[in-house]
């Protein structure tokens, strides 16, 4: 399965990417990790400690993914 | 009731939005950009955000609030792109009947909208230099 992975803040700036196409097998987030990991090895600290949202919202890390959905990786927020 | 927005941030008109007769306490927080960071100097703040899932955690916590408290009116607003120091980068604004719960309720939405929502600032430095805010990852 290919999904389309969405990158914000630091991970875009590391990966010069906003936008990132991985192939997975299982399409757990573990996964998806390693895959953007494995491509761009810089992200390790940040990837670390971000959040993946799932269609819009915060997903837990039991989820599998689908095709179709909508993947962002979220480095933590600083708002305000 | 909740807003991501490039312009500049009016707390006049916010507070003036809440305002209702059954509510005689407001309680208006405004963020405003700070010239110090860990104790390095600021030039401008540069916000970004993931803006369709901003705006519907910011509802999230909307929703959250007005469940727990007895809120009469609220507005929660986020400034995005470059600001200069002293620009209003968020502002919220809670009218409740009484201050307690207005004092209570607006502590819950600038923290939360800390926590959860997904915004990030860029700090860019007098020499030139700019580096993304993510609390706990060192830079």
């Amino acid at each position: 399965m290919t999904v389309e992975v969405e990158l914000f803040a630091r991970l875009r700036d590391i990966t010069g990417q906003h936008c990132v196409e991985l192939t997975l097998q299982d399409g757990t987030l573990p996964e998806l990790r390693r895959a953007l990991q494995s491509r761009y090895p810089a992200t390790e600290m940040v990837l670390r400690k971000s959040a993946i949202a799932v269609n819009e919202s915060y997903a837990p890390e039991s989820i599998v993914l689908k095709p179709g959905d909508r993947i962002a990786i979220l480095p933590p927020v600083s708002g305000g | 009731m909740v807003e991501l927005t490039y312009e500049p941030i009016d707390a006049g008109e916010l507070f003036k939005s809440v305002v209702r007769p059954d509510c005689g306490g407001i309680v208006l927080f405004v963020g405003t950009v700070r010239d110090l960071t860990h104790g390095q100097r600021t030039l401008a703040l540069e916000y970004e955000a993931y803006a369709g899932m901003a705006k519907k955690e910011l509802q999230l916590i909307a929703d959250e609030v007005q469940k727990r408290w007895p809120i009469g009116s609220m507005r929660a607003v986020h400034r995005l792109g470059k600001l200069a120091i002293s620009d209003i980068a968020v502002a919220v604004v809670v009218s409740c009947p009484h201050r307690a719960d207005a004092f209570d309720a607006c502590r819950f939405v600038i923290d939360e909208i800390k926590k959860r929502v997904p915004i990030w600032k860029c700090d860019h430095t007098p020499d030139g230099a700019a580096s993304w805010v993510h609390p706990g990852v060192t830079s």
